[in-house]
C-alpha cells in the first residue's frame, strides 16, 4: 500500500486523495493516515514543486562538484557530508563511488557565487583534498520528467474500431 | 459498362465506426471516449530497437510465417503468460496485425455454406471476413445480464450441422468482458461434442483485471481445435505497427502460411525485430499499462456509479459499455447528440452488431486528466437528458 501511494505522490504530489481512493480502491482515510504516518516517519520528506527557471527572469547557475574528502576516524564520510549540506545554497549532496567521494549540487545567482563558495568555504574545509566543478549548460530532464515542452496532442484518430 | 464490383463485397456493410468517424472529423475541437488503440506510445527500448534495425539496414523480407527469433519468443511468451506450448518451426504465423490473422484463419478453414458463429457485440472484422471466406455468419446476441460472456446454452442453441468455427472474442471489444476458466470449460465441452473449431481472438489478453486470462486453448482436448489470435497492438501500445500472429495446429497453420505467403509475403522486417525486443524485455511495460488501465477504469465506474448510468463491472481490455435504454432514445441518436452538444465522441453500441443498441463503447484509453473532462461533459448530458 505505501508504495503505491508513493509511487503517485512521487510524480503528483498535488493528486486529490479521493481521487487516489478512487483509483486504487482503498478508503480515503486510509490513505490519509498512511501519508500522514509517512510524513512523521520523514518517508515523505518534503513536498517540492519542480521548475523550470529557465523560462523565468531569475538568475540561477547550477553546478555540480566533485569533492575528494578524507574520511575522518569514527565518524566515515558523514561528519564532512554534515559540514557542507548545513550550508543552504547547497541542494543536494551524495556520497559517490568511484574517483571521489561526494557530490556537491549548488544552486547560486551567476558565477561569481559559485566560485566564492567553492573557494572560500567548500576547498578549505580540512577534510577536503580536492574540488571539480561542473555547472550545468542546460536541463533536459530532472526528476523523470523532460523540460522541454511536451507535445501533447494526440495523434491518434477520433474514433477507431 | 459492367459493373466492375463483386456481388460478394456489395453485400458487406461499410462499418458503422466509419459512419460516425465521419461525423466525428467534421467537428473541430471535439474530444473522444472513442479510441480502439492505446494511448501511451510504444515504450522506447521497443522503438529504439525498430530504429537500430532500420541502422543496420535490416530492410528485406523475412521467411513468409516470420523471423524465427520471433516465433522462438511468441511461443516462450505464450508458454510463461498461458501456459501454452507451441513448436515455433509448424505451428506458428507472424501477421499484419490480429486482423490478418482472422482473415487468413477464416479463409483456410472454410467451405461455402460452413457456418461460422460470432458472438456480438465484438469487433467489426469478424462479420465480413465470414462473408468474404464464403461462411454464412451465424450470429449470437450476448446479453446484458450475463455480462456478455457466452454462455453454454447460448452456444448450443447456434449450433448447426453445418457450424464449423466458433469465434471466442474475450477478452472483449467493445464490451470489455472476459470469460474466467470455469466459463471457458462448459464452452469446451460442446465444441468438443460438436466437433467444431474455435478462433478465440485474444488480442486483449494482457488486460485482464480481475484474474489472469486463459486461454480456450489451454482447456483439455481444445488445443487441437483452437487457433489463437495475438498481437502486440494492445499489450505493448505498438497499433501502428501491425504486427499480429497465429497459433495452432500445424495442418491449419500451414494453409494460412500459404494464404499470407500469396497476399502479403511477409509481416514488416522492422516491425518483427522490435517485437523481439517487446516480449524480451518488455513484460514490465505491460504490467505498468494494465495498472494504469486499471486505475481508469476503476475511476470510471465510480463516475458511472455517481451519475447512476447503468453499467456491468467489465474486467477486460479497455472499454466499458454503459446502458442508455433509460434515456428512450437509440445509441446512435445519442451518441449524435452527445457528440453535437458536449463535443464528446463516444462509438455506439451498433456498431458492434445490432444487439448493441441501446449501449454505448466508452474508451479508458486516455489519460485520467482527459478522462475527467470527458466524464464531467457526459454527467451535464445525462442529467441534461433526464431533466427534459
Amino acid at each position: 500500500m505505501r508504495e503505491t501511494i508513493l509511487t503517485f505522490i512521487e510524480k503528483n504530489s498535488k493528486i486529490d486523495l479521493q481521487e487516489l481512493s478512487i483509483i486504487l480502491g482503498v478508503d480515503e482515510a486510509v490513505i490519509a493516515n498512511e501519508v500522514a504516518q509517512m510524513e512523521k516517519e520523514r518517508v515523505i520528506c518534503g513536498y517540492h514543486t519542480l521548475i523550470n527557471w529557465d523560462k523565468t527572469s531569475t538568475e540561477k547557475v547550477t553546478a555540480l562538484i566533485e569533492v575528494k574528502v578524507t574520511p575522518q576516524r569514527g565518524q566515515g564520510f558523514d561528519k564532512i557530508a554534515e559540514r557542507i549540506y548545513n550550508y543552504p545554497e547547497v541542494r543536494a549532496v551524495y556520497l559517490i563511488s568511484g574517483g571521489y567521494d561526494l557530490l556537491v549540487t549548488l544552486e547560486e545567482k551567476n558565477l561569481r557565487d559559485v566560485s566564492m563558495f567553492v573557494t572560500e568555504k567548500l576547498s578549505t574545509l580540512d577534510a577536503v583534498l580536492s574540488t571539480a566543478t561542473h555547472f550545468v549548460l542546460k536541463k533536459y530532464k530532472d526528476h523523470g520528467t523532460v523540460m522541454l515542452p511536451k507535445n501533447t496532442s494526440d495523434e491518434r484518430m477520433l474514433v477507431t474500431p | 459498362m459492367r459493373n466492375p464490383l463483386s456481388d460478394k463485397v456489395m453485400q458487406i456493410q461499410p462499418s458503422g465506426i466509419r459512419k460516425f468517424f465521419d461525423i466525428v472529423s467534421e467537428m473541430k475541437d471535439a474530444i473522444s471516449l472513442g479510441v480502439g488503440e492505446p494511448d501511451f506510445q510504444t515504450p522506447w527500448h521497443i522503438r529504439e530497437e525498430g530504429i537500430y534495425t532500420l541502422e543496420k539496414g535490416r530492410t528485406f523480407y523475412t521467411s513468409n510465417a516470420g523471423l524465427k527469433e520471433l516465433k522462438i519468443e511468441i511461443c516462450k511468451y505464450l508458454n510463461r503468460r498461458v501456459n501454452l506450448s507451441y513448436d515455433y518451426n509448424s505451428e506458428v504465423i507472424v501477421t499484419v496485425g490480429g486482423s490478418e490473422a482472422i482473415d487468413i484463419g477464416l479463409r483456410a478453414m472454410i467451405n461455402p455454406g460452413d457456418e461460422v458463429l460470432i458472438p456480438q457485440p465484438s469487433y467489426v472484422s469478424y462479420l465480413p471476413c465470414a462473408i468474404l471466406a464464403d461462411a454464412k455468419p451465424v450470429i449470437i446476441e450476448l446479453k446484458a445480464e450475463n455480462e456478455f460472456k457466452l454462455t453454454k446454452e447460448e452456444l448450443l442453441n447456434s449450433i448447426t450441422d453445418k457450424t464449423k468455427v466458433l469465434i471466442l472474442p474475450f477478452p472483449n471489444n467493445p464490451t470489455g468482458a472476459i470469460m474466467t476458466k470455469e466459463e471457458l470449460e462448459e464452452i469446451a465441452q460442446v465444441i468438443i461434442e460438436k466437433d467444431i473449431f474455435v478462433m478465440s481472438d485474444e488480442i486483449y489478453s494482457e488486460l485482464s483485471y480481475d484474474k489472469a486470462h486463459v486461454s480456450i486453448a489451454s482447456l483439455p482436448g481444445m488445443r487441437e481445435r483452437t487457433i489463437v489470435i495475438n498481437g502486440f497492438s494492445k499489450s505493448y501500445a505498438m497499433t501502428g505497427w501491425r504486427l499480429g500472429y497465429a497459433c495452432g495446429p500445424e495442418k491449419i497453420i500451414e494453409q494460412m502460411t500459404k494464404i499470407h505467403q500469396f497476399a502479403i509475403m511477409c509481416a514488416p522486417t522492422n516491425s518483427q525485430y522490435a517485437a523481439v525486443e517487446a516480449l524480451r524485455n518488455g513484460d514490465k511495460d505491460v504490467e505498468e499499462m494494465r495498472e494504469s488501465y486499471n486505475q481508469r477504469r476503476k475511476y470510471l465506474m465510480h463516475r458511472f456509479r455517481e451519475m447512476k448510468l447503468e453499467c456491468f463491472e467489465p474486467y477486460g481490455a479497455f472499454y466499458v459499455f454503459p446502458c442508455i435504454k433509460e434515456f428512450g432514445i437509440t445509441s446512435d441518436e445519442f451518441a449524435t447528440k452527445f457528440l453535437e452538444e458536449e463535443k464528446v465522441a463516444v462509438v455506439p453500441g451498433t456498431a458492434f452488431g445490432d444487439c448493441g443498441e441501446g449501449f454505448l463503447r466508452i474508451s479508458y484509453a486516455y489519460s485520467l486528466e482527459d478522462l475527467k473532462v470527458a466524464l464531467d461533459r457526459l454527467e451535464k448530458f445525462v442529467f441534461r437528458l433526464r431533466n427534459k
